[in-house]
């Protein structure tokens, strides 16, 4: 028999997977008709890029006088107290909340409460929480702290459900057979397995918690982004990068902070 | 209800347990286990033998019958009632079940969450005589260097003798070990079976094992119980078990050495 013939007796090792290309072509096809109906074309990105250039041009050399750093000091402060206590009283609440909303602990009605809170938490973006509680409350930080709060919760609480249900269901059924209370099975046989995480999780929250608060400002929240803001919309572009330089810099120190963090609780 | 016999540790009667309703898993079990002494539950896998240690604790819960232990039905209980009971028996898992990223301490002082409440353990302020017990406990098992490990940081015979420790913190009247070797090299399954034998002896403590090992059952135990498909097949001293008898339980002979 001929090599050819041979390779003709068996299965195809790659077989064209029609599904999938049709898929493919389909997409491809929607972003040509959405950029059509946007009018997105080359020749409005082209000019945008001079404007661009104008913009940056501005901007440099970035503004530094004692005035506008005293702005930036005070925005920036409130920014990481709303970054800090969202944080906080958001992970406080996170812990009760995400432990009803564990499946392998709680009665099917209780979790599913507690699910259906956690999902109206994340189904708005901070902005529009932000906005909910400037009308609310009134501009300021204190808004800014509620509309964070939120997204804690809902991020927290979520990652927070999850590792209970993934940790070692054997350990605990040690714990409850020493005749533990349902709480000592808690403090003794959940806690220790899932605190870790838990930790990082907070961690991680506190990071994206300042990224967060120095947006809120533009919609009222209080904190950098409201003197982001008026900045713009006063053209002080040279300030405004000074304060993108300041929001740049502290993410950075909060990276490394929450690292740090992370590896102290493994 | 009727109280139990004097020297008996535990009176199984007509014990009857289905996971999915008309598959019985264990049939019409009746047993009386004695007041001292191993009893050995042999049999092969998925017989039962687990589950039915297991509705002695009520991790799971039998169909029907009754077991009784100290004038108590383990079987009607409940709530804080059945929370009681559990703190007077002690267990030893089949892998070990430690909590991982608690220290040897902390593992063997979880042996008292029965008598300690829920915010003293939070903030482990556990009584000094409980701390003081479990040295000595540490002590008894060989690991009295390792208190303050983290429990992921031991070997498997290691974690099983930190496993006995906080069974015995329970100060217990009855022991169970669900295959507490099977995770073991063989010469560290007889030392834990022996260090379980002795330890449990000192204090008086009957034990019931589910063993895989017939031969490591036959040492240490003062009774044999074997089970297949969910029956009692044999019962009695080592002695008295014979290639017959094995073949009854396991089935077969052609696996028996000749």
């Amino acid at each position: 028999m001929t090599p050819a013939a041979l390779s003709h007796s068996r299965a195809e090792a790659f077989p064209a997977n029609w599904l999938k290309r049709i898929g493919f072509a389909l997409l491809f096809l929607y972003v040509l008709y959405a950029m059509s109906t946007l009018e997105i074309t080359w020749e409005r990105f082209v000019t945008g890029l001079g404007h661009a250039d104008e913009f940056f041009g501005r901007m440099w050399p970035p503004n530094f006088e004692a005035t506008k750093l005293d702005l930036l000091k005070t925005g920036m402060i409130e920014s990481i107290q709303i970054a800090i206590l969202a944080t906080f009283v958001g992970v406080l609440l996170s812990l009760p909340l995400g432990l009803l909303a564990a499946r392998n602990l709680m009665p099917e009605w209780v979790s599913w409460t507690a699910r259906g809170t956690i999902a109206l938490c994340r189904s708005f973006h901070p902005i529009v929480v932000a906005i909910l509680f400037v009308k609310a409350v009134g501009f300021g930080a204190l808004a800014g702290i509620l509309a964070l709060i939120v997204a804690s919760m809902g991020f927290i609480s979520k990652l927070f459900a999850e590792a209970i249900e993934e940790m070692s269901l054997k350990q605990v059924e040690a714990v409850r057979a020493t005749g533990a209370s349902f709480w000592g099975v808690l403090v003794m046989g959940v806690l220790p397995q899932v605190m870790a995480r838990f930790i990082g999780f907070a961690a991680y929250q506190l990071d994206s918690n300042l990224r967060n608060s120095t947006m809120v400002g533009i919609v009222g929240g209080g904190g950098i982004g409201a003197t982001l803001f008026t900045a713009y919309q006063r053209f002080d572009y040279d300030f405004v990068l000074t304060i993108l330089m300041a929001i740049v810099a502290i993410i950075m120190v909060s990276e490394i902070a929450s690292g740090w963090l992370r590896k102290v609780f493994q | 209800m009727a109280a139990s016999n004097e020297n008996s540790a535990l009176e199984i009667r007509a014990l009857s347990k289905s996971y999915v309703p008309g598959k019985p898993v264990l049939k019409d079990i009746s047993l009386t286990i004695p007041a001292n002494g191993i009893t050995a539950i042999i049999g092969p896998s998925g017989t039962g033998k687990s589950t039915l240690v297991r509705c002695i604790n009520r991790l799971v819960t039998p169909t029907s019958g009754a077991i009784l232990f100290k004038g108590l039905d383990l079987t009607q209980l409940s709530g804080k009632a059945l929370r009681m009971a559990r703190r007077r028996i002690g267990m030893v898992h089949q892998e070990y079940n430690l909590v991982e990223r608690l220290s040897v301490m902390e593992n063997v002082l979880s042996g008292r969450l029965g008598y300690v409440s829920a915010w003293r353990a939070f903030l482990r302020r556990f009584p000094q005589d409980d701390i003081d017990r479990a040295f000595g406990l540490l002590d008894a098992v060989g690991l009295a260097d390792f208190a303050t490990r983290r429990a992921d940081q031991l070997s498997g015979g290691q974690r099983q003798r930190v496993g006995i420790a906080r069974a015995l913190m329970q100060a217990p009247e009855l022991l169970l070990a669900d295959e507490p070797t099977s995770s073991l090299d063989p010469k560290t399954s007889v030392e834990i079976v022996e260090l379980m034998q002795r330890l449990a002896a000192e204090r008086g403590i009957p034990v019931i094992i589910n063993i895989h090992d017939v031969e490591l059952g036959k040492r240490f135990a003062s009774r044999v119980i074997g089970m297949s498909q969910g029956s009692v097949v044999f019962d009695g001293p080592p002695e008295n078990l014979t290639d017959q008898d094995l073949a009854t339980i396991y089935g077969g002979e052609s696996w028996l050495a000749a």
